[in-house]
């Protein structure tokens, strides 16, 4: 696969709500919508009810995320532009009228952000990469016309690289800021999603699907220290480090009408349990001080809403509306993931080449206020203190997939 | 990647334009003044200390709203990076050795030569300056330094040998000004450990000592000329005041008490001590009416250290006479002279920052057991800033101080308090981002929030960042300039070395 999941953190914390061309164009809404093999992500009871007995989808979304900073107290500028390409696949075939079978792979979670190198808030962070990609098999079983379960075990791969400066004056004898990175790849860990979906008539779906929370356990990580005076290299010197990092769990429940044979609308309900991110904490094998950095998170929702316009078998047209609340609580606010509630705006349309393939393209435009936040729990010779100013972030994302099913 | 339109846009977007000069002119900032001005830092002026004088970063902001080019002393011979000056006394500058404890000057010959530079700055601050050496001709004329009359910094710097600092700093014709002058006036007295003498009622400053405390109708002459000088052609610009001597590391890191039992070697010494010197000379004391002079050491609590006070009546004499059946006459002689103005710290003394190398060591010439600085023989008046002498220099402070905000106030010019600014580290200066400052000279745990440099009296790269914070705001109230802070934060504390 030449696709790379190298994200950057927008929406809530470091989620990525990119997992689905069509879903994604009707406001990344999905619990109770059987539309394609996406529904393998949104809720995998749905998969039992696609009406093709093979269903695959793949597609992947360049994604645009920019940040400002700025401080008129000091006359602090800063900003950073990161790219990153999320994608997901999904295959599901249907054994029989009751078992269907899937595979999914998609990248929820993830986040790059580069500063500039020592820029004024280099202290709380250079650079962050963090990738984890999902690989779910999944089975999806028919109860009755009307209800059906589906979920299945899920492999986790990542890693994470985070770099930043160790204090906010220290330098080598050359004056080179002094600085840490943590770097550990190939983390694994498992984890598990399952729904259920009940259809009251042939016209209304209700979807409730559970994702569990997974902890990334970096262990034995390399932990590499630069620039250091030479004094300090008697304190800080190159090691290993364990640090966990929550992938949270996410209830979704969701409701889709099909209000006529062209028209269906759906909304979804998401709920983060992000409290689990209490702290980034890094302990290091040797004597040096295990670093804690509060996170505080708070548990998130968001609030979604899509319609679908199909007014032939060549054309689909899609547009949505989502609220999304951050988990990040005030002065907790690091520009690691220097995200405040947004509104996502989206739409897209499906071309069907032929009955069998057809083309997604979505459109996603964020939308956050200006915020003035800080960050309060930077310890500097025992004493916290604040990074803080005014934040204003920008993100879109244009979408390819395509979808073939017999 | 090329996606246009979605630019990050605030509200109200910082840019060069949201700030502004307000009724100030920086298009020619000059500054004058003494080593504060300077960037003097870690006992010297070096290189890249230099670059964080206070005037150097107010420039830099000054720069967003008009401000010119801001030029300094040349550096450019200090290759090393080492400060010093060829002369004897102008050492390089002090580092942490961190294999030694301490600080020292670091390793090295300074390549810093006194090669006339025949160029006005616009940062005219010279180590060493007092109130009066800005007007004086000649101070920067070489052929002067062995009378003392000239000073090397200013060697370095004069357009011509009889110029004077406050007429090269005119030869800019500035718009703007910074005047934080005077505190060598009184400061050199109070490092000196009071050695000098208050010149009150002395008109003449050609006369004065180093360490003397300038007469304050000479201070307020020479203030007054300055000040007119410098707003002569309609400048503007900011004065600052002079911190009392108890608001500076120099004077308030070494304890007046730090004889701990271990330090004097154990219960058993203070036993001896006790026996054999401190309860007859209590006695003896007590006899004369003046037994509070010295307690007894404790084995318990840290004891004060024993420091000779000039202002105390010399009780020499009665001393000799009553030791002398004791110990016979010589000896009886030698305490007489030694301990006749003798008597134990309290802590409205306060022990130099140099005199911590001093406790303990032994006194040329001076036989045991009479041999213990601050133990058995007393600090001198060159160590110890006495309860009297202290309170001197702060009067002085204070004096100068009222002087340096009337004239002020006459010519409508902003005032920098340094004095209740530096007066607040001792008790913890809270600034914008939480961080609490403090005057704690040194210790590594506090590497990131030390304002000072390791000379215990001048700040390091973060405390000038403050002071020029501090000048900021109160150009941005008088004058309704609109200027960026300065994070100290970010600015280079101590240099520490594994060995030196």
């Amino acid at each position: 696969m030449a696709l790379t999941t190298a994200a950057a953190a927008w929406a809530g914390g470091y989620r990525i709500s990119l997992q689905g061309q069509k879903q994604l164009a009707m406001g990344h809404t999905g619990t109770a919508v059987v539309n394609s093999a996406e529904v393998l992500f949104f809720n995998p009871a749905g998969a039992v009810f696609l009406p093709d007995r093979f269903n695959f989808s793949i597609g992947g979304n360049l994604l645009f995320a920019r940040t400002g900073f700025q401080n008129e107290t000091y006359n602090w500028r800063a900003s950073t532009e990161n790219m990153g390409t999320p994608f997901e696949a999904y295959l599901s075939y249907k054994t029989t009228d009751w078992l269907a079978l899937g595979l999914a792979v998609y990248s929820p979670y993830g986040s790059a952000v580069e500063w500039d190198r020592d820029w004024v808030g280099s202290h709380l962070v250079n650079n962050i990469d963090l990738k984890a990609i999902y690989i779910q098999p999944i089975a999806s079983v028919k109860l009755s016309d009307k209800f059906s379960v589906g979920g299945g075990p899920i492999f986790v791969t990542g890693g994470v690289e985070f770099n930043r400066n160790l204090t906010r004056s220290l330098t080598n004898e050359q004056g080179m800021r002094s600085d840490v990175t943590i770097e550990d790849k190939g983390v694994t860990a498992w984890g598990w999603s399952a729904g259920f979906m009940f259809n009251p008539t042939d016209k209304v779906r209700l979807g409730v699907n559970y994702r569990s929370e997974i902890t990334m356990e970096a262990r034995g990580g390399a932990a590499t220290f630069h620039d250091l005076p030479a004094f300090a290299q008697a304190i800080y010197t190159n090691t290993q480090f364990d640090a966990d990092l929550p992938l949270p769990a996410e209830l979704s429940a969701g409701i889709s009408v099909a209000l006529s044979d062209k028209w269906l609308v759906a909304f979804d309900y998401n709920h983060a349990y992000w409290n689990v991110y209490e702290a980034l904490t890094v302990k290091f094998a040797n004597g040096t001080p295990t670093s804690v950095n509060p996170r505080n998170y708070k548990d998130a929702s968001t609030y979604r809403v899509g319609a679908q316009f199909k007014p032939n078998d060549k054309f689909a047209f899609r547009a949505g509306w989502y609220f999304d609340e951050s988990p990040v609580q005030d002065g907790y606010f690091a520009p690691e993931t220097p995200r405040n509630d947004s509104m996502g705006f989206t739409g897209g349309l499906t071309y069907q080449i032929m009955p069998k393939f057809g083309i997604d393209f979505s459109f996603l435009y964020l939308h956050f206020d200006e915020v003035d936040n800080s960050y309060n729990y930077f310890n500097e010779d025992g004493q916290n203190v604040s990074f803080g100013g005014t934040y204003k972030n920008v993100v879109f994302s244009p979408g390819l997939g395509v979808t073939y099913s017999f | 990647m090329g996606v246009a339109g979605c630019e990050p846009e605030f509200e109200n977007e910082v840019t060069n334009a949201s700030y502004s000069a307000g009724e100030a002119d920086f298009s020619r900032y000059v500054a004058v003044g003494n080593s504060l001005t300077a960037g003097f830092m870690d006992g010297t002026v070096f290189r890249s200390g230099q670059m964080y004088s206070f005037p150097n970063l107010l420039a830099q902001q000054f720069a967003l709203v008009g401000g010119g080019a801001f030029t300094q002393p040349s550096y450019a011979d200090d290759v090393n990076n080492l400060g010093g000056l060829p002369l004897p006394g102008f050492n390089t500058r002090l580092i942490i050795d961190a294999s030694a404890g301490g600080p020292e000057p670091i390793q090295g010959t300074t390549s810093i030569t006194l090669t006339p530079q025949a160029t006005a700055f616009n940062n005219m601050g010279v180590p060493g300056a007092k109130s009066f050496h800005l007007l004086a001709a000649g101070y920067g004329n070489a052929a002067g330094l062995s009378a003392g009359l000239a000073n090397p910094y200013f060697v370095r710097m004069a357009t011509n040998p009889n110029t004077t600092v406050l007429a090269d700093a005119m030869s800019l014709n500035p718009t703007f000004f910074t005047n934080w002058i005077g505190a060598n006036d009184v400061l050199a007295y109070a490092t000196s450990g009071g050695v000098g003498v208050d010149q009150t009622g002395n008109m003449n400053p050609a006369t004065y000592g180093g360490n003397d405390i300038t007469d304050p109708t000479v201070f307020a002459s020479v203030y007054s000329t300055i000040v007119n000088t410098l707003t002569s052609n309609g400048a503007k610009g900011v004065v600052a005041t002079i911190p009392y001597v108890t608001s500076i590391p120099y004077f308030t890191t070494v304890p007046y008490a730090p004889l701990t039992a271990e330090a004097l070697g154990g219960a058993e010494n203070i036993t001896a001590l006790n026996t054999q010197l401190y309860g007859p000379l209590k006695q003896v004391l007590t006899a004369l009416g003046q037994g509070d002079r010295v307690n007894m050491l404790s084995t318990e609590t840290p004891n004060p250290v024993l420091i000779k006070d000039e202002a105390l009546a010399n009780l020499q004499v009665q001393l000799t006479a009553a030791f002398t059946p004791l110990v016979g006459a010589q000896t009886a002689a030698f305490i007489g002279a030694t301990y006749g103005q003798a008597r134990q710290a309290t802590s409205a003394d306060l022990i130099l920052l140099t005199t911590s190398s001093v406790i303990g060591s032994a006194p040329a010439g001076v036989p045991a057991p009479f041999n213990i600085f601050g133990v058995t023989y007393p600090l001198q008046d060159q160590h110890v800033l006495t309860n009297a002498e202290k309170t001197l220099a702060n009067s002085a402070t204070d004096n100068f101080n009222a002087t340096i905000r009337a004239i002020a106030a006459s010519k409508d010019l902003a005032v920098a308090d340094m004095n209740a600014i530096l007066g607040a580290l001792v008790e913890g200066l809270r600034l914008e981002d939480g961080q609490i400052y403090t005057a704690n000279y040194f210790s590594t745990e506090r590497l990131s929030t030390t304002l000072f440099s390791l000379d215990g009296i001048h700040p390091n790269a973060r405390g000038y960042a403050l002071v020029a914070s501090e000048v900021i705001k109160v150009i941005n109230e008088h004058y309704g300039a609109h200027l960026p802070l300065v994070s100290p934060a970010y600015l280079p504390g101590a240099t520490v070395l594994p060995s030196n």
